[in-house]
């Protein structure tokens, strides 16, 4: 009885939770395995591999794949290192810390739709763009971002909106480092860089891993930036996973290998945050 | 006495709601000024029609078409009315997925411009009711072709419009002697980069339905835009679709640009442009052939055939389009702001040509425009600037993002058309129209 009570209780949440999650994940896996194009309603034969077939025969797919795994490293690289450079910066107090942290953070709450729009008018473009207007400043000519390194600039893009994520977490983990250690090694004669090294590091190193997780599902996922900007760019240049299926799939209606495509996309998920788990976790207790 | 109270309660309740009889129209349209307008109208509307309410759902293109599709290949049932474009139109009618619309003699059908008519057509019978038409055509700035000693015909050729570039651009006083759009997409830089192809002699699709993206029109088109947007575009052209060249013209550092018609409405505005006074028109430039030189394009309202309420649907969708509704917009907000493209009682309006100095060069454009016959070759598909078949949209895409690694120097001329070619036929082949 007494486990009994708790568990019913809990069970129409997580009854609902399960629902909500196996319900679409076995209707794409059921569509993934059958020819099915919305355009053409009718009979949806049971078509086996096909499906998968033809994702992975496209052209596209493994500068896709790649670009993916590019996309989310680079990111994750930048947001990291900056995040937690930038939470070192505000951890000490100064005047106009409380105002400067919330502008740290606002990047994040800016739409991507609209991240982007800023980045390709305003940043970015060659000729009236503050970039390029710094660019001339100095004598350069400009860079044309989108045409000559388009994912380079999509990176920039997605970075910059998901630095002050990784920074608000950063922050607030420095918070619950140990001062009464901190001294003690000062007083021990470690320097700043060791301090950071032996003390700083290994405390972050659980934000860390939820940070990476975090930006790892969500940035698998990103389209808009992409959609706006360069729509894939020149070729295929900054098409990735989910581009590719959007283009290939559901420009067509074809639900059939948009599924397949979804599918490959959580297979790649699920090996990255694989390997990442692995490096990650070591340094976890 | 409690059963009796009851009773009573529940009888009262649905009394009430028999007395709310007025049929609710859930509309799905896109976000572009007329639609806008049509919503700030909507107490019009309903003042005519007093039994008819109208929701509205209005939407990006992108959303606005998925949506849609989604909702009426799988008879959801979600919208009464839809807007829809010229592309869809012959699809969806040939599927029997739309109503037909039924006009009277006051709404005169006949009124409405051909082309579009046409496009808008099944074996006579009007599918769905234009709202807004357009066509494309060459908008160039007077002074500097004035400077450079050039005078464009009302129908120039490529080659005159070439001279013209060349001698206009000049990239450090800030001009550029042309803007296209480049940014890869099949309603962005393909709906312009079909016309060129068209022009050239080419088309998408042979009469067996393949793709002919690897013959002689579309390797001169494709060298002819790459060769012209290297000399003489703006940096970053691979970005820019319809906004951005805009943007780019109206601050005056275009000579030329090739779009969409109801851009001369912006750039002939001195609220929004800086070169207001100073543009001209022209049909856009020909090279081996006048036909599919310019592009077709209409927003159009449908009744979906799953439809319950077919006749306050057809009410709503009459009055949208009417001579009566451009009148509405005339009152309210000046002949600047009706919607152009549809009728050809809104081009003989002197009220309208007076603020439309564009009008008269509108019109022939969409006259000229022919879905049916776009192509020099024959070809199966309907639609000047794409394909009238559900594939086309990736398609279109696919190629378009080749024809921008062209345009921006990442792949050669020949091999961006293999790669399309090969994308082309994988796809045409998924979709069963040759094996």
């Amino acid at each position: 009885m007494n486990r009994f009570l708790p568990r019913a209780l809990m069970a129409p949440a997580v009854i609902t939770l399960f629902l909500w999650m196996i319900v679409p994940l076995l209707m794409t896996l059921y569509f993934s395995f059958v020819t099915y194009n919305l355009m053409q309603p009718g009979e949806r034969p049971f078509s086996g591999l096909e499906n998968f077939h033809y994702f992975v025969t496209d052209p596209d797919f493994w500068p896709a794949v790649m670009n993916t795994l590019l996309l989310i490293g680079w990111v994750i690289v930048i947001t990291v290192i900056g995040g937690v450079l930038l939470a070192l910066l505000v951890n000490e107090p100064f005047p106009g810390r409380g105002i400067v942290r919330v502008l740290l953070i606002s990047p994040f709450f800016v739409m991507p739709a609209v991240n982007a729009l800023l980045w390709k008018h305003m940043m970015m473009n060659p000729i009236y763009g503050v970039l390029a207007n710094v660019w001339t400043f100095f004598g350069l000519t400009p860079v044309d971002w989108l045409t000559d390194v388009p994912l380079l600039s999509v990176v920039i893009m997605v970075a910059w909106q998901w630095l002050p994520f990784a920074c608000l977490i950063f922050i607030t983990s420095l918070q619950s480092l140990d001062r009464e250690q901190m001294e003690a090694a000062r007083m021990d004669g470690a320097n700043a860089f060791q301090r950071f090294g032996y003390l700083t590091v290994p405390h972050l190193g659980r934000p860390m891993a939820v940070v990476i997780m975090i930006e790892m599902i969500f940035l698998l996922s990103v389209f808009a930036e992409i959609a706006i900007t360069t729509n894939g760019g020149p070729g295929n240049e900054s098409t990735n996973l989910t581009y590719m299926i959007f283009k290939q799939s559901l420009m067509n209606f074809d639900v059939g290998v948009a599924s397949a495509g979804a599918l490959f996309a959580v297979i790649l998920a699920n090996i990255v945050a694989a390997f990442l788990i692995r490096i990650i976790g070591k340094n976890l207790d | 006495m409690k059963r009796f109270l009851k009773a009573g309660l529940v009888l009262a309740l649905a009394g009430a709601g028999l007395a709310h009889a007025a049929t609710e129209l859930v509309i799905a349209t896109v976000n572009n000024g007329h639609m806008i307008e049509m919503q700030k109208l909507t107490p019009q509307f309903e003042k005519a029609f007093p039994d008819i309410k109208l929701k509205w759902v209005t939407l990006e293109e992108g959303t606005l078409r998925q949506r849609v599709t989604t909702d009426i290949a799988t008879k959801g049932g979600q919208f009464d009315v839809m807007t829809i474009g010229l592309y869809e139109t012959p699809i969806w009618s040939k599927k029997g997925w739309l109503k037909p619309i039924t006009t009277d003699a006051a709404y005169d059908v006949d009124d409405i411009l051909p082309a579009i008519r046409s496009g808008l057509s099944l074996d006579g019978k009007l599918y769905a009711a234009p709202f807004y038409g357009e066509s494309s055509m060459l908008m160039y700035r007077k002074d500097l072709a004035d400077k450079a000693g050039i005078k464009l015909p009302e129908q120039p050729t490529w080659t005159q419009v070439k001279e013209f570039a060349d001698k206009a651009n000049d990239p450090k006083n800030g001009v550029y002697g042309m803007c296209l759009r480049g940014k890869p997409g099949w309603g962005d830089n393909m709906a312009f980069f079909t016309t060129l192809v068209n022009t050239y002699g080419g088309q998408w699709f042979d009469m067996s339905w393949k793709p002919q993206l690897d013959t002689k029109p579309w390797k001169d088109a494709l060298t002819f835009y790459v060769d012209l947007m290297k000399k003489n575009g703006p940096p970053g052209a691979a970005a820019n679709s319809f906004n951005e060249n805009l943007a780019l013209f109206s601050e005056g550092k275009c000579a030329m640009w090739i779009d969409a018609t109801i851009a001369a409405s912006s750039l002939t505005d001195p609220k929004q442009s800086k070169v207001a006074d100073k543009v001209a028109f022209a049909q856009a430039p020909t090279a081996v052939t006048p036909k599919g030189a310019n592009w077709l394009w209409s927003w159009n309202l449908a009744i979906p055939a799953s439809s319950t309420k077919d006749d306050a649907a057809q009410k709503f969708i009459n009055w949208a389009t009417s001579k009566d509704y451009i009148n509405l917009v005339a009152k309210e907000h000046g002949w600047h702001a009706v919607p152009t493209g549809t009728r050809k009682s809104t081009y003989a309006n002197p009220e309208f040509q007076k603020v439309a100095k564009f009008a008269a060069a509108e019109k022939k454009a969409i006259d000229s425009a022919n879905p049916n016959d776009s192509t020099l070759p024959k070809s199966p598909y309907v639609g000047v600037q794409y394909a009238a078949i559900p594939e086309f949209q990736s398609i279109g895409t696919i190629v378009g993002q080749q024809v921008t690694a062209a345009l921006a120097g990442k792949a050669t001329v020949d091999a961006a058309l293999k790669t399309a070619q090969t994308a082309a036929e994988r796809e045409m082949k998924k979709g069963g129209y040759y094996k």
